[in-house]
């Protein structure tokens, strides 16, 4: 009997961890019987592992992966698994952290615009599989009065994200897609916000003016129609607000909820039906 | 006589139904099933909503669903996750399934995930463990579940059971029923030097409520023999044959084809099926003609 055989399966259990997620053998060697091939064989569990996640995050991370090229990425991806790794059987919530985690590493210096590739792209993951709910039905603002219509709230869709980069974030994930064969040179000095969400089971990712991104982002915050338009008047006062809104309604970017303030001062609101 | 544990799979080959395939079952046509049944992970599919829980709504509307799960870790010391078993009966309530089956392994240990069905020693301790688990999941899902026979590349010198007796003991405990994976005999059978026809002659039979059949990857040669339970091929010829077998004696069971690691078009997925169904018919022709 080994002399390990007092071990309770939970420090079997730990040691396997280490193990898998390491590339040390050694916690495992004491208690495991396979006729000297100890480490071929821990590497199959490792392997499948290692390589697993290695491709959940290939999927969801194509354009950052596209950027920095396979090999790269796979090391990257390779130290974030070790350093975070799933905490959550369900695999499609796994890579929340790695834009973070890009943002902490040294390639952050040399690209300083990856983690916002990363960001971008997990905002796209999140309004994949995001909770249903039936898109505003633009004839239900239309008939409000111009008073109650000013005072109306509405609220972004659960699939809608909004993605504010100092680096041209948009413009970089559009020329690393697969379908573009050669990547044109682009101007890095501007700041872009890209707008995701998703109709008819479709997501989309589109670049947003600063005036639509300032209105997006006040609706977000709970901001009435009124001050919301204010806000993005200021950015750019020839703002056209009738067809920004017509094309979020298209987008799916808010949900089928109307609340009302009754006055600007009065903090009760109301739901509109 | 064979005891079918949920009665609402049918006894004939379905396959497992991969993302790239979804489309096709969900457009299926009334009267015009593709594959008898259909069998998903769970994992896949615990998502709050969007395009492929409304796909899986599709599906589950035309086909017999059989929930697989490769998350619950029924292995761990720690005890189930309870977020996870509340997650699992949501996704139940929607999809309706015909059969639960999870495995006989672990893959969380101090709340991190593993993502491989990883193995434990066979001893008095892992059994009360494995049982409490599989008690609390039958109780929350309140149905009973299959449980899956893992692969596996290693033996812990600390076994005191052989892996059909452990089987025995945990169907006797818990009252679950087998999911019967003859590829999995098969390869832990050549990587840890057991005979697998020995093997299905030890284990409970009649708790065997579906068969799993898949492709193994081989790997190394002589001594670093390995073969890797990839599910990226067609069904080897010993695993047919010890199939063929434990059907002939035993009588015909739900049988899914798993295919993961380079998914093939769905013709080459059926004909798989539909050479399991060859062999189910065989022995139902055979019961016929007896009777």
């Amino acid at each position: 009997m080994p002399a390990s055989a007092h071990l309770d399966l939970s420090d079997i259990q730990r040691r396997f961890r280490e193990a898998v997620l390491g590339s040390n053998d050694t916690p495992l060697t004491s208690f495991v019987n396979s006729d000297g091939l100890i480490a071929t064989r821990i590497a199959v569990y490792r392997n499948t592992i290692q390589g697993g996640l290695l491709e959940v995050l290939v999927a969801a991370f194509p354009v950052t992966q596209r950027v920095i090229g396979p090999e790269f990425f796979a090391n990257l991806a390779g130290r974030f698994v070790s350093t975070a790794p799933p905490t959550a059987p369900q695999l499609l919530t796994y890579g929340g952290g790695f834009a973070q985690f890009i943002a902490t590493q040294d390639v952050a210096r040399r690209l300083p615009y990856l983690a916002d590739v990363a960001r971008l792209e997990w905002a796209k993951n999140e309004s994949y599989f995001a909770a249903d709910a039936a898109p505003l039905d633009p004839a239900r603002l239309a008939a409000l009065s111009p008073d109650v219509m000013a005072q109306t709230v509405l609220r972004w869709h659960p699939a809608t994200r909004l993605i504010t980069s100092r680096f041209p974030i948009h413009r970089i994930w559009e020329i690393n897609q697969p379908a573009v064969v050669n990547t044109p040179e682009i101007d890095m000095t501007e700041g872009q916000t890209a707008l995701v969400s998703r109709a008819q089971h479709h997501v989309a990712v589109r670049a947003l003016a600063p005036a639509d991104a300032a209105l997006v982002a006040a609706i977000y915050a709970g901001k009435t129609l009124k001050e919301a338009v204010d806000i993005a008047l200021e950015v750019d006062a020839s703002f056209d607000v009738q067809a920004a809104l017509q094309a979020y309604f298209v987008a799916g970017v808010f949900q089928n909820e109307l609340t009302s303030h009754q006055s600007p001062s009065s903090p009760t609101a109301r739901k509109i039906p | 006589m064979v005891r079918i544990p949920d009665a609402g799979v049918p006894v004939a080959a379905g396959v497992g139904l991969r993302t790239p395939h979804m489309a096709a079952f969900a457009a299926t046509a009334p009267g015009a099933l593709i594959a008898p049944w259909i069998e998903i992970h769970s994992e896949n599919f615990l998502c709050d909503g969007g395009p492929r829980l409304a796909m899986l709504d599709a599906v589950a509307a035309r086909y017999p669903v059989s929930c697989h799960g490769v998350g619950l870790s029924l292995g761990s010391a720690d005890g189930l996750d309870l977020d996870h078993l509340a997650r699992l009966k949501r996704l139940f309530a929607r999809v309706k399934p015909c059969l639960v089956s999870e495995h006989l392994s672990w893959s969380v240990t101090d709340g991190v995930y593993l993502n491989d069905l990883l193995p434990m020693p066979y001893t008095a301790a892992t059994l009360a463990v494995i049982c409490r688990n599989i008690d609390t999941a039958q109780n929350a899902f309140g149905r009973r579940i299959l449980v899956e026979n893992p692969s596996g590349y290693l033996r812990f010198g600390e076994s005191t059971m052989t892996e059909p007796e452990f089987l025995s003991h945990v169907v006797e405990r818990t009252g679950c029923g087998l999911l019967l994976d003859i590829n999995n005999v098969y390869v832990s059978a050549v990587n840890n030097g057991f005979d697998a026809a020995a093997y299905l002659k030890a284990i409970p039979y009649d708790a065997v409520g579906e068969i799993h059949l898949a492709g193994y990857t081989e790997v190394g040669a002589g001594e670093t023999r390995v073969l890797i339970d990839t599910h990226g091929a067609k069904v080897s010829d010993p695993v047919w044959e010890l199939y063929a077998t434990f059907i002939r004696n035993n009588g015909s069971r739900p049988t899914l084809i798993e295919w993961d690691r380079d998914l093939p078009e769905l013709p080459v997925l059926l004909r798989e099926a539909a050479a399991a169904q060859t062999i189910l018919d065989s022995v139902t022709r055979e019961i016929v003609h007896a009777g």
